[in-house]
């Protein structure tokens, strides 16, 4: 028992079921799930945990590069909502250039943003690995200036986008009743674990945290593994921006993603990792960005003041961070240890 | 060596004469302008658009341009225009204070000051005019029509801008007092700050929770598309003679032209094409003549979709 509860998995896990609890106990509709059919007249699931489901798929996908990140270099790329603003610009301009939108013209689209992402990527991954650059410090670079290069590759132009094979991306394909975003995500996950699995990387990438000489003694090139962290970081931020772009059928660069590089690291806080680098769950990490989403949601659905909005979710914020923090485990731990102790001694006497 | 140095020193000095006699001498009026990042939004794309049309030589112009959306490089902007010496400052200001020292630098500089777009706290002596939107009355307009459509009841979900800007303070307020007095009922007031996609989570909020609404009131135009996106994923009907009613703000094209197709009912206009304004007033002023009044509120119309044409969205859309 006392296992379950020491696993990583468990604080994004606990957070998770509490809030779902809260939701059960003021209003048992909220897991209400229906199938309805939408205004293409094809069959779709509908219903508050299908949006969490839906919504919480940027976060999650960018939690899986952000964590790795993290874990290799011992810091944050903070540039990841002004990349997604450039991986989204650099899809619109290959979608709309072509006379007609196609399932071949997306797909080069994407492959392209890919590039284009993983090659920011390489540019964050060069700043903080070559150069030693802190991450946050490096990233903050594009932070800037992102979101200005995502507009010069439009032009600066306002975009609709209002083709029904362009926004499958985000909603439904047609007969399939599951959000698209969320079957991306499952598939984005998957490759990832068997990436994983067949290349060590997420070995390396802990040694490299955990102590950067030793590994190099050990024969890892640090270099080498902290620069392919933030590439594949890279790949994550043009999935993402793919899905945006087509889920607000455009793009406002000012705010497209607008923060999200907050709510990923948080994903990664909650997941129960150490932000300053080693050992990492990525699992916990994706758990924690469903988290944020049922946060957000909830509080959507509770009429919650607009202008208080933020500061709920920083209350809860503050309340999940503290509970998972390893000082309060320790003495919660102690505690319980205490409690224990005494029964057994009662038990005895 | 000290020689040649006062050699140089002369010769620059003298090209220094030369190069401001030149500017005096062509005639063209020298305006420095500060304004918005023009990527902040559509609205200011356009706005921007239409300054660089405005201001340009063949139309007698020397324009230079600064942008910001920070209050103090906007200062320092304008600090470095006075310093050039131009004729006008024409300034669409971050913030609302702190303008007072620069505008009397500018006024002892023998510089005029032109406010567009938004207004300052600063005493009106230091300007000459200013030329604004009336927020407030772009929601007026749009609540009216509200009204005028005589629908059997009101359940409007209210998607507002960032709080506390301009526009949603005006936007929001005209609502606000037409529900109270006429009894609508909002089941949903919340903030999506400008963003199609948050728009599109609250309204998907509002469905999963099986509340009844026939309206929704989108404080842009970003936000009323989300809100479409979630509508039509719920297969709820929008648009003309439909189920629910769709507003939004700002006359984009995109906007005009889902007006256009029956797919929104209404769009208000939030007028960025405020360059031949202040160009009036310029002419008036070289003649020496002062502008009629001193706050000129742009004219802004509303769309209805019944009633649009291909040509409006044409001339109107952003």
């Amino acid at each position: 028992m006392t296992k379950i509860f020491k696993r990583q998995i468990f604080i994004p896990i606990a957070a998770m079921l509490a809030l779902l609890l809260f939701n059960l106990i003021i209003d048992p509709s909220f897991f209400h799930i229906s199938l309805t059919t939408n205004n293409a007249g094809d069959p779709v699931l509908s219903g508050n945990l299908i949006s969490i489901l839906n919504n919480g798929s940027e976060l999650a996908i960018l939690a899986l590069g952000m964590t790795l990140v993290t874990a290799a270099s011992g810091g944050q790329d903070i540039s990841v909502g002004a990349t997604i603003a450039i991986a989204g610009s650099v899809v619109l301009k290959i979608v709309c250039g072509a006379n007609e939108v196609s399932v071949g013209i997306v797909l080069v689209a994407f492959l392209v943003a890919c590039l284009v992402s993983m090659a920011f990527g390489a540019f964050n991954g060069a700043l903080v690995s070559i150069f030693k650059i802190q991450p946050m410090v490096a990233t903050l670079i594009l932070f800037t200036a992102g979101r200005s290069i995502a507009a010069w590759i439009n032009n600066n132009a306002q975009i609709n986008i209002s083709d029904p094979k362009f926004t499958y991306i985000a909603e439904f394909f047609p007969g399939l009743p599951i959000p698209t975003p969320f079957l991306i995500t499952i598939l984005c996950f998957i490759i990832m674990a068997l990436f994983m699995k067949f290349t060590n990387i997420g070995l390396y990438s802990q040694a490299v945290g955990i102590n950067e000489n030793s590994s190099k003694l050990n024969g890892i090139n640090p270099v080498f593994i902290k620069f392919l962290t933030f590439v594949i970081l890279g790949l994550c931020v043009a999935v993402c921006g793919l899905i945006k772009v087509s889920r607000s059928r455009g793009i406002t660069y000012s705010s497209i993603a607008e923060n999200i590089e907050m709510d990923a690291i948080l994903a990664v806080a909650l997941g129960g990792n150490a932000l300053g680098g080693g050992k990492f769950n990525m699992t916990a990490s994706v758990i924690g960005a469903y988290v944020i989403q049922i946060l957000t949601t909830t509080l959507y659905k509770y009429n919650i003041s607009s202008a208080a909005l933020s500061a709920y979710k920083a209350i809860v914020v503050i309340v999940l961070v503290v509970i998972s923090a390893p000082t309060v485990r320790r003495k919660a731990k102690a505690v319980t240890d205490k409690i224990k102790a005494n029964f057994a001694r009662k038990e005895v006497a | 060596m000290k020689k040649i140095l006062a050699i140089v020193l002369m010769a620059v000095m003298a090209l220094g004469l030369v190069a401001c006699g030149k500017g005096k001498d062509d005639g063209l009026i020298k305006v420095g302008i500060i304004n918005n990042d023009p990527n902040e939004s559509g609205y200011r794309t356009a706005n921007d658009k239409s300054m660089k049309d405005q201001f340009t030589k063949e139309n007698g112009y020397d324009a230079s341009f600064s942008y910001s959306l920070k209050n103090d490089e906007q200062i320092a902007a304008a600090q470095k225009f006075i310093q050039d010496e131009v004729d006008y400052l024409l300034l669409s200001a971050a913030g609302t204070s702190g303008w007072d020292t620069v505008l009397k630098d500018a006024q002892k500089a023998g510089i005029k000051v032109i406010l567009f777009d938004r207004t300052i706290d600063a005493d009106a002596s230091l300007y000459e005019a200013s030329i604004v939107s009336d927020m407030a009355k772009e929601g007026e307009t749009a609540v009216a029509w509200l009204k005028g459509q005589n629908l059997k009841e009101y359940n409007i979900i209210h998607l507002q801008g960032v709080m506390g800007s301009a526009a949603q303070v005006g936007r929001s307020g005209a609502l606000d007092a037409t529900a109270k007095s006429d009894g609508w009922n909002i089941v949903k007031q919340q903030t999506a700050e400008w963003s199609a996609e948050k728009a599109q989570q609250i309204v998907q909020s509002v469905i999963d929770a099986k509340t009844p609404f026939n309206v929704i009131y989108a404080e842009n135009d970003d936000m009323a598309k989300g809100a479409v996106a979630a509508l039509d994923a719920a297969g709820i009907s929008h648009g003309v003679g439909k189920d629910v009613v769709i507003m939004g703000f700002d006359c984009n094209k995109w906007a005009l032209q889902e007006l256009l197709n029956k797919n929104w009912n209404y769009d208000g206009q939030c007028n960025p094409f405020q360059a031949s304004y202040i160009h009036d007033i310029i002419q008036k002023l070289e003649k020496g003549e002062s502008p009629a009044q001193k706050t000129i509120i742009l004219d802004e119309k509303g769309f209805d979709a019944a009633t649009i044409t291909a040509d409006d969205v044409e001339k109107y859309g952003i």
